[in-house]
């Protein structure tokens, strides 16, 4: 991977750059971040035309390595108004890599009301007029660009959400089932759709294997890490037969499952939407319990949802979304969160953005408790369609909460907050706090030693530990997010003392280069303190980095727990 | 002492969801994953009330039992 392609929207021109010596070593979110810090103004607006949307597939992306398909995509936020990483399966990033593209920078704006699709190939970029796409959604620009060129086809596409850069609008990436994954959080989609990029679609036929410089090494490195996922009773048992929803009952039975926008810890139909049931449904109706995002998954964590003629209602459904809607809005019926999890998907936007806006709008009296059917409608018919309703929730949690004047309104740096409550699984509210994204699970995923009991056991109720254990989760974090890596890796890799130097290994003998496990710490922390200058020069203070205010005085039943750290605790997080 | 025993994920398989068992004064959690012929190193998280307990936590007549395989998500 040895180019750098510059497209310019304004001039409708690509330009293939060689790969300066500062990014050489950087891949994925490494490298987004740092371009996104060396080349946009940190107080621009995300929508205008001095922000630049950033492609990069990780390091490892494109070899054998298990897990390797992840494509980084990077802006700054029009979401958080923070720097941004968001990583996908899908096709696009082993497509890339055959390409020999490092990294796709997108930069400027076109004239208003011009809609383009970029078609990338070995040679560069093309500037396709993409008008008569405008106003489709995700599943039928697939449609389309299958029927131009052929299913071979890489496809990233928004919706009408992200060309109405309503900031929950996502970027979604052709799966290799001619379905959907998404660089889902921070409103990527809304950057996207201000380019005036609708799709951007991959040949990769003359394309090359992607060149190894040890081989044998390699090969050696690769056989023990897959060997690690499989090992793992979590990636080799657990993610493939039950899926990431497994965590419903564990979280549940832990008091930390926010239910009906984060007033309980515990969920009474919480059976009913749970990974052991939704197993059973799929399996029961001759679904797929086993999926994988990308080419080269061994976890194959994800699962193809049915009806009861068998009939495809959506794939991809994960953990966050399950929750967000079936225990957070409170709706019990599984095929109702089915249905709006693929209306998200088709639409475009963040599933648990999504959730977590539908949750805080039946907070504000718009959508009754538990109304799965309106909660359809409302994605189809006004946030799909960008109404004036569909934009005040379609632009984010926050948005919701402050057109409706409330209180109760789960979000840190206007991200929405995901499926674990940070007042009795205090680890990841640390996460939630300091992550320069704003609150984001898997920035630093403290559930695995709160909860879960992977490398060692962190006790959840209690402060002590805790903003170390999410400082060193947020470091590792940023390091596998320029990998390539799927962060499920993290889970042998936390638990088999051969499993993460297996992976140093195989970035070693990729490159031809000498990491050490040292290096690839440094590589995270410097990651973390480069988006963090970047925040700080946007204008984000201390301030910022701080839970609702609702989790200081409201008590979580049933361990009946407020957040209760003081600014100086977490600002600790930052002491490295 | 009446135990209630709450089993998940692949526990479930061939046993149970929820149960209420016999064992005598001061059985522990081993006690528990024997009676079930759960393999100790298969055990992933036993709780309590919503806590965290170990495996040789003392258990109490009355008492829910929840124990989970190594489970993860996210």
């Amino acid at each position: 991977m040895n180019k750098i392609y510059r497209v310019n929207m304004k001039d409708l021109t690509c330009k293939i750059e060689d790969v300066p010596a500062a990014w050489v070593g950087l891949g994925g979110r490494g490298l987004t971040s740092n371009i996104v810090a060396a080349e946009v103004p940190p107080t621009c607006h995300p929508l205008g035309p001095n922000n630049k949307l950033v492609f990069a597939p990780g390091l490892l992306t494109g070899t054998p390595a298990a897990q390797s398909g992840r494509m980084s995509a990077g802006a700054k936020s029009p979401l958080t108004g923070t720097i941004k990483e968001s990583n996908a399966g899908g096709t696009s990033a082993q497509q890339f890599a055959k390409l020999g593209i490092k990294a796709m920078i997108i930069e400027g704006q076109p004239a208003e009301g011009k809609w383009y699709e970029l078609h990338v190939n070995n040679d560069g970029v093309t500037f396709h007029d993409a008008s008569a796409l405008k106003g489709k959604q995700n599943f039928a620009v697939i449609d389309a660009m299958n029927a131009k060129y052929s299913p071979k086809i890489g496809v990233v596409t928004i919706g009408v959400p992200g060309e109405e850069r309503l900031k929950s609008a996502n970027i979604s990436v052709k799966d290799p089932d001619q379905k959907l994954r998404s660089h889902g959080r921070g409103g990527l989609g809304a950057v996207m759709g201000s380019k005036g990029v609708k799709v951007i679609t991959i040949d990769d036929s003359a394309g090359k294997k992607v060149e190894i410089a040890d081989p044998e090494k390699f090969r050696a490195a690769a056989k023990v890490f897959a060997k690690a996922m499989l090992d793992h009773p979590v990636t080799g048992e657990g993610l493939p037969i039950y899926g990431t929803n497994v965590l419903i009952n564990i979280i549940n039975e832990a008091g930390g499952l926010p239910t009906k926008n984060f007033r309980y810890g515990t969920c009474e139909h919480h059976d009913k939407v749970s990974g052991e049931t939704m197993h059973d449904v799929i399996a029961g109706r001759g679904g797929s319990t086993k999926h994988g995002c990308h080419a080269g998954c061994v976890i194959q964590c994800s699962q193809v949802y049915v009806d009861e003629k068998a009939e495809y209602i959506t794939s991809g459904f994960e953990y966050e979304t399950v929750w967000g809607l079936g225990i957070n809005c409170m709706i019990e019926d599984l095929d109702d969160c089915a249905r709006i999890d693929n209306a998200m998907d088709d639409i475009g936007i963040d599933s648990i953005e999504g959730a977590v806006i539908l949750g805080t709008a039946m907070e504000a009296g718009v959508i009754p408790w538990g109304d799965g059917k309106e909660c359809l409608r409302v994605m189809k018919e006004e946030i799909g369609k960008a109404t004036p309703l569909g934009r005040i929730l379609g632009n984010g949690t926050k948005s919701v909460g402050d057109a409706y004047g409330l209180t109760r309104v789960a979000v840190v740096k206007g991200q929405g907050i995901p499926a674990y409550d940070p007042r009795t699984i205090k680890g990841i509210g640390v996460t939630y706090a300091m992550s320069t994204m704003g609150a984001d699970h898997t920035a630093g995923y403290a559930i695995a030693t709160n909860i879960l009991q992977v490398g060692g056991h962190v006790d959840p109720l209690k402060k002590d530990g805790q903003v170390e254990l999410a400082r060193n989760l947020c470091i590792a974090t940023a390091a596998v997010d320029s990998t390539g890596m799927c962060i499920f890796v993290a889970f042998p890799a936390l638990d088999i003392p051969e499993c993460l130097p297996s992976l140093i290994d195989m970035i070693n003998a990729r490159y031809g280069i000498n990491l050490s496990g040292d290096d690839v710490t440094d590589l995270g922390k410097s990651i973390m303190k480069t988006e963090k200058a970047f925040n700080d020069a946007a204008g984000f203070t201390k301030a910022d980095d701080r839970l609702p205010e609702f989790f200081e005085y409201e008590p979580l039943p049933p361990h009946n727990m407020v957040w209760d750290f003081t600014g100086e605790e977490l600002d600790e997080f930052w002491n490295f | 002492m009446k135990i209630t025993v709450k089993l998940f994920a692949g526990f479930r398989n061939d046993r149970f969801k929820v149960d209420d068992l016999e064992f005598p004064e001061n059985a522990t959690v081993v006690d528990v994953l024997d009676a079930l012929k759960i393999n100790s190193p298969e055990l992933g998280v036993a709780m309590i009330n919503g806590r965290h307990v170990t495996r040789e936590h003392v258990l109490a007549d009355g008492e829910t039992l929840s124990l989970f395989p190594k489970v993860g998500g996210g």
